[in-house]
């Protein structure tokens, strides 16, 4: 089987990924959607790691994902506080960065 | 070291002492601690002074100019900047006139401030100024000597300002300070000009090496001597720098008497003598200050006849006097000039006691129209005064007869436009003994005024604490005259130390007696001996005695006149003054040269700052500078601010679309 396909369904898991943390306002569902790019991401590595025949690349998304648990960590935290402090849980609505 | 250098350096140091003592044990001196304290350190120093010349005379003619080098600061290529003293008979003269007549001043002061709420502050000023004066006279280089020069000047705005919680004191102590700092100024770039054609700082080497690197009358030589002589007119009170020292009336009395009487003020006719060998080459400097000279010797002169302030009085006869020493140090006759220094510092000194005595019995009152008659109460201060006064005036055998009489021959013996400097100085000796004798007369003779009066009967006026110029109400406290005041009468130290100078004054003149005595002259023969003048000015005696019957007749004559306006016509002045209008006007106002400066100096200097302020400071510095800078930050920052949304979703769009745009390109170049 060709690399190929593997590179068109990590490409499109990434664009779906991409285009949800474009277009959704819940933080929750934006936090979903950057796993889903890091995970199309990962996809990537190991089909190129297979390729070339060497473990590298499965190293290096073993590395991406203990990175994307700590995010997901932070993010949730990030979560909850906002919800204990009763912020409005829309990412539209928290601007306070506004120049 | 030798015996000289020694002396010499003590002699500084007694003062420096005396200063530190007082200074730092200002709690715990009580009563009149302080006053001994000083005058026993004025005392060492004079004791010092005399010891080196004693040692100085046992050396040979040749060489008694000896340095005293204490150590180099710098001698490098160029510079030779040393803490060293010259000890040659000009300076050792100067030395022991200074701490002689300062000590008796430092007694005289024991007694006449002892009222006073800064009492030590006063004695621990008045060392320091006397160390400051010892320092001037004694540098052996032209660093040292400008740095005498500069503490002289901080030491009498400090004493003129002595109560300094005075708006008017205060204000004249600026005045003093500013314009000597204007001489301090004339005195650095003078040294410059002179030490750029010799390459020395030392003035022995700079005199050995005039004569190679100066032509007569060269450029830079007379800018250098000019503005060596603004610095000398500053200090010395000459026009068109005077207007100070009757401000400086303001401060203590000991303090005119020492200041502006003995010491300070004849530091620029010490500058001149000093500088003989630069002036002698430039010629036309010398000129000058001949010439300005004898313009203050007779418009003080003038001006005195009409003021009616005692201090002031004194004040401008000694402008005048100083303008004599001037003209004299200027036209070559330098043992004349410093004979009439070490005189006038006696009878002046004594002066300034005596009128400190009377304002004293006048509770702090310094006004001519409110004195008289104090001639039966005060007999000790009337003679003193009447003693000063004939000295002052010229008439024989009193020291100043002969101190200015020899002014006067010597520079008629010049020739040339000297003989009329000479006719305005005898016409000056005429107006010295007429507004003398003014004073006498006023203050002493007539009816008793009620202070008189009063301390006839026992009790001392005590008077309201003001102001004796705005009449503004004052206290005692510090910073303010003291309580109570002192008169000489009941004051044992005033009468020892004002006793001692009047013995002086009678006899200080025959040290130089045409024709029987020389002593001034051939103590400073070492330092004059290759002056030009030194051997070729000898009026003959036939010049000496014509001169000296027409000084004795002129200062008779002067006093005579005063007899008859002030004594035997009361009213004469008042006819005097109403017909002679203009010329009244003129020296009533002291010819009007607190005007002129005020209209060229200070009214132009105090635009360009308004201008400064108002046009340059608010809007070049506040808007154009310190405004735009900070506009243009704002402005750009607004710019960019447009792209700070806060909007979470906007910033990762714009990742997106850069991060498509970077491989977009690589994509594309591969």
């Amino acid at each position: 089987m060709a690399i190929s396909w593997y590179l068109v369904v990590s490409a499109f898991v990434f664009c779906l990924g991409a285009a949800g943390v474009l277009t959704r306002r819940n933080p929750l569902v934006v936090l979903l959607c950057l796993e889903l790019m890091l995970n199309a991401a990962n996809l990537a590595l190991i089909a190129f790691s297979r390729m070339h025949g060497n473990g590298e690349g499965q190293i290096f998304a073993i590395v991406v994902m203990v990175v994307a648990a700590c995010e997901v960590t932070v993010g949730l935290g990030i979560i909850v506080a906002m919800y204990r402090r009763r912020l409005p849980i829309d990412v539209d609505e928290l601007r306070a960065l506004q120049g | 070291m030798s015996t000289v250098k020694i002396c010499a350096w003590l002699t500084l140091l007694f003062p420096l002492a005396g200063t530190l003592v007082n200074a730092f044990g200002f709690r715990v001196w009580r009563g009149k601690a302080a006053g001994w304290i000083g005058t026993a350190a004025l005392a060492g120093s004079f004791v010092s002074a005399v010891l080196a010349f004693l040692a100085l005379q046992d050396l040979g003619a040749e060489q008694r100019q000896v340095r005293a080098i204490a150590w180099d600061y710098a001698v490098t290529v160029g510079v030779d900047a040393q803490l060293a003293l010259l000890v040659d008979p000009l300076a050792l003269f100067m030395a022991l006139v200074v701490s002689g007549v300062s000590m008796l001043i430092h007694l005289y002061s024991v007694g006449y401030m002892a009222s006073d709420q800064g009492y030590v502050r006063f004695f621990a000023y008045l060392n320091f100024f006397v160390f400051s004066m010892l320092l001037l006279v004694l540098a052996a280089n032209f660093l040292l000597l400008i740095v005498g020069w500069a503490f002289v000047g901080a030491a009498s705005y400090m004493l003129i300002s002595f109560w300094y919680r005075r708006t008017t004191a205060t204000g004249a102590g600026i005045k003093a300070f500013v314009i000597n700092v204007l001489g301090d100024v004339g005195l650095v770039f003078g040294t410059y000009f002179i030490f750029r054609g010799t390459g020395t700082l030392d003035f022995l080497g700079t005199f050995a090496q005039v004569e190679e690197v100066f032509a007569v009358n060269d450029g830079e030589l007379v800018a250098g001597c000019l503005l060596l002589l603004v610095g000398a007119f500053a200090k010395s009170a000459q026009i068109p720098l005077h207007t100070w020292l009757p401000d400086a009336m303001e401060g203590p009395t000991p303090v005119s008497a020492l200041i502006h009487a003995a010491t300070m003020v004849t530091a620029g006719v010490y500058l001149i003598a000093r500088m003989w060998p630069l002036f002698e080459r430039a010629p036309a400097a010398a000129d000058v200050g001949a010439i300005l000279g004898c313009l203050t010797l007779i418009v003080a002169a003038t001006t005195a006849l009409a003021q009616t302030d005692l201090k002031r009085v004194i004040a401008y006869s000694t402008m005048s006097q100083i303008g004599y020493m001037t003209m004299a140090v200027s036209s070559g006759a330098y043992v004349a000039g410093l004979f009439h220094l070490m005189t006038h510092a006696f009878f002046k000194a004594l002066l300034f006691m005596a009128a400190g005595s009377v304002i004293g019995a006048m509770a702090g009152m310094q006004s001519l129209d409110r004195m008289g008659g104090f001639r039966r109460v005060m007999p000790f201060t009337f003679g003193c005064f009447v003693v000063g006064g004939l000295a002052l005036s010229g008439v024989p055998p009193f020291s100043g007869f002969f101190s200015k009489d020899e002014i006067l021959t010597y520079v008629a013996d010049r020739g040339g436009f000297h003989v009329v400097l000479a006719i305005i100085g005898y016409l000056g000796s005429f107006i010295t003994a007429v507004y003398t004798f003014r004073m006498i007369f006023r203050a002493f003779l007539g009816t008793p005024v009620r202070e008189a009066d009063e301390l006839e009967r026992g009790h001392l006026a005590h008077g309201e604490h003001r102001n004796p110029l705005t009449g503004e109400e004052e206290d005692t406290g510090v910073g303010f005259p003291g309580a109570d005041h002192h008169i000489a009468e009941r004051e044992g130290t005033m009468r020892i130390a004002m006793g001692a100078l009047a013995v002086l004054a009678v006899l200080g003149g025959l040290l130089q007696v045409p024709g029987i005595t020389h002593a001034v002259e051939s103590f400073l023969e070492p330092t004059f001996a290759e002056s030009r003048y030194f051997e070729e000015l000898a009026p003959s005696d036939g010049l000496t005695y014509i001169g000296l019957a027409i000084g004795a007749v002129l200062g008779l004559a002067g006093i005579a006149l005063a007899r008859e306006v002030w004594l035997r016509r009361p009213g004469t002045a008042e006819r005097v003054r109403t017909r002679a209008r203009p010329a009244y006007v003129l020296f009533a106002n002291k010819w009007f040269f607190d005007e002129i400066i005020d209209g060229l100096v200070v009214r132009p200097a105090r635009l360009a700052g308004t201008f400064a302020q108002q046009v340059f400071e608010r809007l070049v510095v506040n808007g154009l500078l310190v405004g735009g800078t900070s506009g243009l930050v704002r402005a750009s920052s607004a710019a960019v601010r447009g792209a700070q949304t806060g909007l979470l979703r906007y910033y990762a769009g714009l990742l997106l679309v850069g991060m498509v745009a970077v491989s977009g390109y690589f994509l594309l170049m591969a």
